[in-house]
């Protein structure tokens, strides 16, 4: 059984059709791309498979499970995480705090044991001051950790990103445009980073990117999108040597 | 007959409700911020009227034109001094200046003009309407009211179809950025909106003090928060929703203040707000926003 | 004692001298009041500071961190202030304790507040920016426009409750009384907030919102406030979280309202109207969103000022009226923000040119 498994999936917006009938399906411990020309439906896929958007036809299955039509909510408890084309942090709070509101569900202690500062309070603080550095070291990020996210510059923000999102214990990671404003260098290093996240933690990583360095360099399979639809899938360099995928990115 | 005459004084009010939404509507539409200050401008615009009339001894006309005048000013440079400056910052930051302002304009109307109410002149000299026999008898002020209402509302439609202005701010309430590139002038239409908003606000206030006979400071904020409950009534940023919306609340504060309670006629209107926002958040002829992820 | 200082992180520190500057501050009050130094108007205005830097500290955890503008706060205070003066006058009985029936009182003001703030909660923060303000402060108006034509009298049969029609007629003549007379409200309460009391309360809230801010809870709330979207996607229940914070900042004006009521001899709801909100709002607003240290600091202030400055007393909202301006502009406005850069930069290549 694969992990993710997207059978016809699609959405329409007062008759417009932004992705119709989309398949694939991603196996445990792959890094798998999805990529396609602006405005091809690549984040609308991701919205549907995070509850933002639902889907108004298709399913979609987590290890077998239906999650088609849950809440955001629900869908990251199920284990599906992500992070968004446009940075999305809490910009107002520390570094490790964003981390830390990551560990919300895993680990979990009352309003009231809080404000009653109890033994809980303490123990399970530690224990999240402890997972919150660990997973910051991961993306060198510990030194930061006091810092206020805004303040971070944008490499790090992206990373920090990351960073939360694994904190909620994923099965699945969605990466929106990863490497999006990074220059070379640090998308090199991205690269690395995204290739140990993946080995270190066990973890499957489906990923939207333009930047084909990156999708050559690091995705086994992809799938390309053209006007919401699927226009070819398979093996990531025959994908790309495709005449038909090199004509949707370069136009006739 | 009763209740004929209590729908007519609805519409009245609504009428003057309506006039006053239009206000909220626009720059709500257009700057896309609540401009509580909207109701101390009607304030503002009522004390000209009474002092012109009262003090001056100018001829109501002449006085009404003053005020319009001086609330379209007064539009303006509130926008330019407190709005301005905040329009890329969050909802809350500019939510709280339009407060500050709505209390700057009350408190110095305090100041300057007392707190004791003061007797609104006969501004509308129109005649009753006798009906039925004496039955049922129309004030001038209602006339006025709602032919003042009808007569808005037309014209504002034509502006706004017709004028290439009105069709700048149609652009600007779709998409600031994209009206700029297109070689609006953004920074001006959004004074424009705020200067027809409050020059019709020096009219609402008229209506609205020749319908009560009296003036004080604060004779603006509550009918300006109702008249923003009848704005989203109708559906923010639409000018006939706040056509409908204004009459709507009108009828709704003077029947439940006639049938059920006159004590609980304010709370009955907000219930109305509070359940229209819940039920249908874009109102009666808005249309739904939806959030880009 | 210095082990102590470190182990704790900066804002229970922060909240830690903020309890002992107030307890210098009281300190420095009794002795001021014993001595004689005091005038008589200054010392009945100790326990107002109290429970109006309660409520500032209580609308600052709604504004500055659930990020949500609620101006109808006042009516969470009326339902504390009219929940306990109600029970401590029909209890004035069976209970002949003043400080037990305001203990309980206490209690059940501020549980009801709280229920309150939990029930208006539930529709109301479904909606976003400045449709919720204003639906918060129709809310503010509707329990207003309530209170004002609620009756509830007293006598041998027992609790008498009647809407818009006073139930005067009804009660038994030798046994009836009147506890809420509609508009008139509630008279004769007994005067037992005092400024003690209110320095307890003061602290005791103090405590609650810092620990609570900082907890598992608190960061869920302030994520909310930072980036709903976000926030749901690492699977936080956004609905519960911002009805805890909505709920618990309602109860804390009921703590307030509480004070109140067993301040004033006759409690109306005409007192809690959009102005006591607007107050509010200035308190947390000047002190600065998210500083409860500002909150209180802003309330003692502005409460005291119009009493010390007797000549103030006229301007006095019209001077809040440009500081709420003034504030915003200052730190929002593009301007103010490019001169405040600046300044740091200043500041900064000073410090680092010093040896």
């Amino acid at each position: 059984m694969s992990l993710l498994t997207v059978k016809s999936l699609g959405i329409s917006f007062g008759g417009l059709r932004a992705v119709d009938d989309l398949s694939f399906s991603i196996e445990k411990n792959e890094l798998y791309g999805l990529i396609g020309p602006n405005g091809a439906g690549k984040t609308t896929v991701f919205n549907m498979l995070t509850g933002v958007y639902k889907p108004t036809q298709g399913t979609f299955l987590l290890n077998g499970r239906n999650l088609t039509g849950m809440s955001t909510t629900a869908i990251s408890h199920a284990g599906i995480a992500r992070t968004f084309q446009n940075i999305r942090l809490f910009h107002e709070m520390s570094v490790l705090d964003n981390v830390k509101v990551g560990l919300h569900e895993s680990i979990s202690y009352s309003t009231l044991t809080g404000i009653l500062r109890l033994p809980a309070f303490f123990a399970k603080e530690k224990a999240m001051n402890e997972k919150a550095m660990e997973l910051l070291s991961v993306f060198g990020l510990e030194k930061d950790a006091e810092t206020l996210a805004n303040n971070l510059p944008y490499g790090a923000q992206r990373k920090l990103e990351i960073a939360r999102a694994m904190a909620t214990n994923p099965v699945l990671l969605l990466l929106d445009e990863p490497a999006a404003g990074m220059n070379p260098n640090e998308t090199e290093e991205l690269m690395k980073t995204i290739r140990f996240v993946r080995d270190h933690f066990d973890m499957t990583i489906l990923l939207i990117e333009h930047d084909m360095r990156l999708v050559s360099g690091i995705c086994e399979r992809i799938t390309v999108l053209n006007f919401g639809q699927e226009l070819l899938s398979g093996n990531t360099k025959e994908v790309l040597q495709n005449d038909q995928v090199v004509k949707a990115y370069l136009g006739e | 007959m009763s209740f004929l005459s209590f729908l007519i004084s609805g519409i009245s009010l609504g009428s003057i409700y309506a006039i006053m939404a239009l206000g909220y509507t626009m720059v709500y539409g257009i700057a896309k911020m609540l401009n509580f200050a909207h109701g101390d401008v009607i304030m503002i615009g009522s004390f000209v009227v009474y002092y012109a009339v009262t003090g001056a001894g100018i001829p109501a006309p002449a006085a009404v034109l003053i005020s319009v005048v001086v609330c379209t000013f007064l539009g303006i440079a509130i926008e330019k001094v407190a709005y301005k400056p905040l329009r890329r910052a969050a909802s809350l930051a500019v939510l709280i200046t339009a407060i500050g302002v709505s209390y700057l304009l009350q408190n110095l109307a305090l100041l300057f003009f007392g707190a004791d109410p003061k007797i609104f002149p006969n501004v509308i000299t129109l005649p009753a309407l006798n009906l039925f026999g004496g039955q049922l008898v129309i004030a001038g002020t209602t006339v006025m009211s709602i032919v003042a209402n009808i007569l808005i509302m037309i014209f504002l439609m034509l502006f706004i179809k017709k004028t290439k202005q009105g069709q700048a701010m149609l652009a600007v309430s779709e998409d600031k950025d994209a009206a700029m590139l297109c070689g609006i002038n953004v920074n001006g239409t959004i004074s424009l909106t705020f200067a027809i908003g409050s020059g019709l606000a020096a009219i609402a206030g008229v209506l609205l003090c020749s319908q009560y006979n009296q003036l004080t400071p604060y004779t603006g904020s509550l009918p300006g928060i109702k008249a923003f409950t009848a704005a989203v009534f109708g559906g923010i940023g639409s000018i006939p929703g706040a056509f409908f919306g204004g009459l709507l609340l009108g009828v709704i504060e003077i029947l439940s203040s006639a049938y059920i309670s006159s004590q609980l006629a304010n709370a009955i209107v907000f219930a109305v707000l509070i359940i229209v926002l819940l039920v249908k958040p874009s109102g009666l002829f808005g249309r739904p926003m939806r959030e880009k992820v | 004692m210095k082990k102590l200082r470190e182990k704790m992180s900066l804002p229970i520190r922060k909240m830690v001298h903020t309890i002992l500057g107030i307890l210098v501050v009281f300190i420095v009050i009794q002795i001021l009041s014993v001595t004689g130094v005091l005038s008589s108007s200054l010392e009945n205005l100790m326990p107002e500071l109290c429970f109006y830097a309660i409520i500032a500290v209580g609308l600052n955890l709604c504004v500055g961190f659930l990020g949500e503008l609620s101006i109808g706060h006042a009516a969470f205070m009326s339902i504390g202030a009219f929940t306990s003066a109600a029970f401590t006058n029909a209890a004035a009985d069976a209970i002949p304790s003043v400080g037990l029936r305001f203990f309980i009182g206490l209690i059940l003001g501020t549980v009801m507040a709280g229920l309150f703030g939990f029930l208006i909660g539930i529709p109301v923060l479904r909606l976003k920016g400045d449709y919720l303000a204003i639906v918060t402060l129709a809310f503010g108006e509707i329990i207003k426009g309530i209170l004002n034509v609620l009756f509830i009298g007293k006598d041998k049969d027992g609790i008498h409750i009647a809407l818009i029609n006073s139930n005067q007629e009804s009660l038994d003549p030798e046994t009836g009384k009147m506890i809420v007379d509609g508009a008139k409200g509630i008279i004769g309460t007994p005067h037992a907030t005092t400024f003690t009391n209110g320095v307890i309360l003061l602290i005791l809230t103090l405590v609650v919102v810092t620990f609570l801010v900082n907890s598992r809870t608190g960061r869920a709330i302030q994520a909310i406030r930072d980036n709903r979207i976000a926030a749901e996607s690492v699977g936080i229940n956004v609905t519960k979280y911002k009805l805890i914070g909505f709920s618990i900042s309602a109860a804390i004006a009921g703590v307030a309202g509480v004070m109140y009521a067993h301040y004033v001899s006759s409690l109306t709801a005409s007192k809690f109207d959009f102005n006591m909100s607007i107050l509010i709002l200035v308190f947390v607003v000047l002190g600065g969103l998210g500083s409860f240290r500002g909150s209180i600091i802003a309330a003692v202030i502005l409460t005291l000022l119009p009493e010390v400055l007797r000549g103030l007393s006229s301007y006095r909202m019209l001077i809040y009226a440009v500081l709420l301006i003034a504030m915003m502009l200052f730190n929002w406005a593009p301007g103010a923000i490019d001169f405040r850069s600046r300044l740091k930069e200043r500041f900064k290549r000073r410090k680092e040119e010093r040896p």
